[in-house]
């Protein structure tokens, strides 16, 4: 293997997203500002300001504005970026549907944090869960080293020409977002080697001049492009598998891909997770098998498009299976519980509970972990709500 | 007599408005001035049904539509792509409605002027949602009848007066803001040309009457286009570089002339009218004493 020049550096996880918008030679950022993505926004000004990166930022009046401002400047051509969180995104919810449905394969990167009221700023991934139909691809980090990477690996599949969709990257608020540790920077010329120029085959063009986003009745290839939408998804994943292969080769990296298996090997009972909760569920792991207990961990990475087939590979022989949902769906179980519950049916016979845990930042601990994976030797399908009322 | 007005036509024939449209006559002269090297952007409004429906397309300039509110936010993101791109030298205009521009789309609007993107906002007035069947907006006048202002018992027609949106701007420090009508079609290509003089933001409000809306015939757009200047209902201005110029009326027009030859404004008593006959003085007077300063 050839020698790297490695660089590492100390960053947070806003630090690492703006590092890899850097990276991506993103050349337009538009946002507003929101806790506890702002220093996202705030570092890509400074960068802009001492032409660190050759890109225009522009801080707009809202969400929504940014959004739009995202949208039409990557219709001309020009690879942009917009960063946000909770509230925000909810702001911006109409524009996700328009960026997604005129096909441009922007990047946004949302801080996870929960939806009021009360006013709450931890992590809850509620706000991007229920953008889950707005036809934008979802990847869900847990460190910041995934934050950076999952913005080059990012823009790589949305760019892709059986692709065309747009996609978020997920870190949870605090856990990752305003804490250091040490990243791999990638190197520039690699980088750039890696992702290229944004080539748009439609972008805004006076010597053939489009319609963009036009009326469409009812005959018209309105539900027709739907589905395509759709099929675009769906074929994401064997890009996403792709690309992921080539980035981890380009980089000499270990990006998980859509999903990563933990201890599954031989395990009998396992957990779904997503975002930065995993590493305390990896812990457990490791603790519960050192008491002999054959228990492993699946982590969803890109939940749309959603992984369904290698969940399905995972959960092969298992005997009990728990889904975690750090995210409030009323009068149902949650997203991800139904998600996997969907892929799964007809397929297994394992029972599957659910999980409610860690809304508002309410803390994720070990115990927590053991109580979860020690409900599944149930053998129940019950949902349960985690480290809630004092218990 | 030979007129000033551009011969190109950016603008097909075969659109989807109604017969007497304003707001056709509004694009296509907006598009006379600027010429080819055009993008417009349009929100939800009659003109986002008006090219008709997919493939159709009936400028022959790029178009692209977006959601109601987003009128200022894009064409903020088209220019600054542009402009990255070295495209500095294309016109981007935003083309949206009262509603669009008075009500939901006015933050993005005021935010777009201030942040000084080198853009064209116009704001095609037929003062209410056409689009969705007549119903009132921030710039629909005073006794106006709308869907939602309905006369019925209590005569419940629009008691509030008109939001101009063209003031809000000049007050916000606009570098450029003029009113138009497209009974003046010279006088709005002159101001759009104008426009085009200043790099930043630029904004115009072009009155476009509205046949089926305002309930006269479609035969007489023009005719209350003019009149609506005439009258001083709808005054011509022009701001830009500091100055302040307002279109003086020869002679004075009483708004009944106005009023009596739409639906809308049927219903209207004579003390009623008289109101708006004083409305429209008081702000003639505010507008002079403007231009005097």
């Amino acid at each position: 293997m050839k020698a790297q020049n490695v660089t590492r550096e100390i960053m947070t996880g806003n630090e690492a997203v703006a590092t890899g918008v850097k990276l991506a030679r993103v050349k337009f950022i538009s946002a507003y500002p929101i806790t506890p993505q702002t220093a996202i926004v705030e570092k890509l000004a400074e960068m802009v300001s001492n032409n660190k990166i050759n890109a225009r930022f522009i801080e707009v009046e809202s969400e929504h504005s940014a959004m739009a401002s995202t949208m039409t400047s990557e219709m001309t051509g020009i690879r942009s970026f917009t960063a946000s969180s909770s509230h925000g995104v909810l702001y911006m919810h109409e524009m996700l549907h328009w960026v997604a449905g005129s096909r441009l394969p922007v990047l946004m990167a949302v801080v996870n944090r929960a939806i009021g009221p009360p006013w709450n700023i931890w992590a809850d991934q509620t706000d991007s869960i229920t953008q889950r139909d707005t036809g934008w691809m979802q990847v869900y980090c847990e460190s910041n080293q995934e934050a950076m990477d999952s913005i080059l690996l990012g823009y790589k599949v949305a760019e892709n020409k059986n692709v065309m969709l747009p996609i978020m990257s997920m870190q949870d608020a605090f856990t990752l977002s305003h804490t250091s540790e040490p990243v791999i920077i990638r190197d520039e010329s690699d980088a750039y080697d890696y992702i290229g120029d944004l080539n748009l085959p439609f972008s805004i063009d006076l010597k053939n001049p489009l319609g963009y986003g036009s009326l469409m009745p009812p005959d018209g290839p309105f539900m027709e492009l739907k589905k395509d939408m759709r099929d675009s998804m769906y074929r994401a994943i064997e890009v996403v598998k792709e690309e992921t292969k080539k980035f981890n080769e380009k980089f000499n990296a270990d990006f998980p891909g859509l999903i990563e298996n933990f201890m599954m090997e031989d395990a009998d009972y396992a957990l779904i997770t997503m975002g930065s909760m995993s590493s305390t569920g990896k812990y457990t792991v490791r603790k519960l098998r050192e008491k002999g207990m054959k228990v492993g961990l699946i982590r969803i990475l890109f939940y749309r498009p959603f992984p369904a087939e290698e969940i399905l590979k995972s959960i092969k022989g298992l005997k009990g299976l728990g889904v975690l949902d750090r995210s409030i769906t009323f009068g149902q179980r949650g997203a991800v519980y139904e998600d996997v519950v969907t892929s799964l049916y007809n397929k297994t016979d394992i029972p599957i509970k659910n999980y409610v845990i860690g809304l508002g930042g309410r803390d994720i601990r070990v115990k927590d972990y053991e109580k979860m994976y020690e409900g599944l030797m149930e053998g129940e399908d019950s949902m349960e709500w985690i480290n809630v009322g004092g218990k | 007599m030979p007129t000033s007005i551009p011969k190109q036509e950016l603008m097909m024939s075969g659109h989807a408005a109604c017969a007497g449209c304003g707001a056709v006559l509004a694009m296509r002269y907006v598009l006379k001035a600027l010429g080819e090297k055009t993008v417009v952007s349009v929100p939800a409004s009659c003109w986002a049904v008006i090219p008709g429906n997919y493939p159709a397309e009936v400028l022959k300039v790029p178009m692209v539509y977006t959601p109601f509110a987003a009128t200022g936010a894009s064409i903020s993101g088209i220019r600054e792509g542009l402009d990255i791109e070295g495209k500095e030298d294309y016109n981007v205009v935003g083309f949206a409605g009262d509603g669009g521009t008075a009500d939901i789309g006015l933050q993005a609007l005021s935010a777009a002027m201030e942040r000084g993107h080198n853009v064209f906002y116009i704001m095609y007035d037929n003062e209410a949602y056409m689009n969705t069947g007549i119903q009132r907006s921030g710039s629909t006048p005073f006794g106006a009848w709308t869907t939602t202002t309905p006369i019925g018992k209590d005569r419940t027609f629009k008691k509030e007066k008109k939001k101009v949106v063209a003031d809000i701007m000049m007050a916000q420090g606009v570098p450029y803001v003029a009113t138009a009508s497209v009974a003046f079609p010279e006088d709005l290509i002159r101001k759009v040309k104008n426009a085009k003089e200043i790099k930043g933001p630029k904004f115009i409000q072009i009155l476009s009457p509205c046949p089926p809306g305002w309930y006269h015939n479609s035969e007489d757009t023009i005719k209350v286009s003019r009149l609506a200047v005439e009258t001083r209902v709808f005054p011509l201005y022009e701001y830009m570089n500091g100055k302040f110029n307002l279109y003086k009326t020869n002679k004075f027009v009483p708004v009944e002339e106005y009023l009596k030859i739409q639906g809308r404004f049927a219903h209207l008593k004579e003390d009623e009218i008289k109101e708006i006959q004083n409305f429209v003085n008081e702000r003639w007077e505010i507008l002079l004493k403007k231009e005097g300063n």
